[in-house]
């Protein structure tokens, strides 16, 4: 028997590894990141639509009003919230802090609610200067 | 690479059941990964029922007593029954642990059981942990000094033998590398936690003299750098130690040399 057929043990998480506030906030911070990376060309677009002339601007305001371009938005903003703050808890990491598993537990919970009350922060002003 | 989904000769089929004897009370199911690399087939998971009532308080109670009383060809490792020696760890309720250490009543519903994640089954729970080995042979794990050995022991004080508590606790049992999606997916070139940590453990150590030698062998994308954090590994550790610590302390004796 060669190694070569030996089966791999199961290891995908979900169903095999538990899902842990661990893992689903290191999962997230990726999948955000790639979701921000997503959104850059939008906002170029939005720019470039500004500078270009009313037509252009139009379209842009069109898209961004649209139910999905709403939608994107939200997420874009939560996205940028989310990955602004666990970013600073890698921070803290990378300086040699917060390791403690209780103290990791108790940052990882602040992330996602700071995330979520600054979203809600964000659009409630958004709201309130457009008046 | 990433992956989420296991080659087709891993999947796992659905398997035999033994039930529990007639009169026992409280049953409890334990379903199990098995593989008969005699067989050349897939895995299986069976389900083996136990009476609790006639069973020890340990999932490692429970596996012996399948493995003495209803099905002899179930294969695992095991040895001292008592967390020091490492040998009986396993993915239990889906996470890494040592089945010594586990308490039977802590499992809600049917206690499932694999091998320890993303490795080559050898049988059954026995993973092949050749890779791990060689991985940890890679990284020196003995003293190293040019100064001649003295007559005596190579003293340290009370502070410098300190460092090292969190580190010598470790009993490679690799609950820890087997927990992390960043080693799942490129073990074959990260050192994953467990390794790490005992790099840390030699780094640490005032008695060593090659710490220079040590960091230059880590200073590398994927051998150290693969850690991002995700600490999988200190959740799961069933000695309570903290790899993810003892990783960041390497990747700051890095930054700290420059």
């Amino acid at each position: 028997m060669t190694p070569a057929e030996r089966p791999l043990s199961p290891f995908q998480l979900g169903t095999i590894y538990k899902l842990q506030l661990t893992s689903m906030l290191s999962l997230n911070h990726r999948a955000t990141g790639i979701f921000l990376s997503v959104g850059s060309p939008f906002l170029v677009w939005w720019l470039v639509a500004a500078a270009t002339g009313d037509h252009a601007f139009a379209a842009a305001r069109w898209f961004f009003g649209s139910w999905l371009g709403l939608l994107m938005l939200l997420g874009w903003t939560f996205s940028f919230f989310y990955h602004l703050c666990n970013g600073i808890r890698h921070l803290v990491w990378d300086a040699g802090y917060g390791f403690e598993l209780r103290t990791a537990y108790a940052s990882g919970w602040t992330v996602v609610a700071a995330s979520g009350a600054l979203t809600v922060i964000a659009y409630a002003a958004g709201l309130l200067v457009r008046g | 690479m990433v992956e989420f989904t296991l080659p087709a000769n891993s999947k796992v089929r659905a398997g035999k059941t033994f039930k529990a004897p007639a009169g026992a009370k409280r049953v409890k199911a334990f379903k199990i990964y098995r593989w008969d690399p005699d067989a050349g087939a897939n895995p299986r998971l069976d389900t083996y029922e136990v009476d609790l009532d006639a069973c020890g308080p340990m999932v490692l109670d429970a596996l012996i007593k399948i493995k003495n009383e209803v099905d002899t060809t179930l294969t695992f490792r095991r040895s001292c029954r008592e967390g020091v020696c490492g040998s009986c760890a396993m993915n239990i309720a889906g996470t890494n642990t040592l089945a010594c250490l586990k308490y039977i009543d802590e499992v809600k519903g049917d206690v499932r059981i694999y091998p320890l994640p993303h490795l080559p089954v050898v049988k059954d729970l026995v993973p092949d942990l050749t890779h791990v080995y060689a991985q940890y042979q890679s990284i020196k794990p003995w003293l190293q000094a040019e100064t001649p050995a003295p007559d005596r022991e190579r003293v340290q004080s009370v502070d410098e033998r300190a460092r090292l508590d969190g580190l010598w606790e470790c009993i490679l049992c690799f609950c820890c590398s087997t927990s992390c999606p960043s080693y799942w997916w490129n073990g074959d070139r990260y050192l994953g936690p467990a390794i790490l940590l005992q790099a840390y453990r030699w780094l640490a150590d005032s008695r060593d003299e090659k710490t220079g030698e040590r960091l230059d062998a880590l200073e590398d994308p994927f051998r150290l750098y693969r850690c991002h954090t995700i600490m999988n590994c200190t959740k799961t550790c069933p000695k309570g130690l903290n790899p993810a610590k003892a990783i960041a302390e390497i990747k700051k004796m890095l930054v700290a040399r420059r």
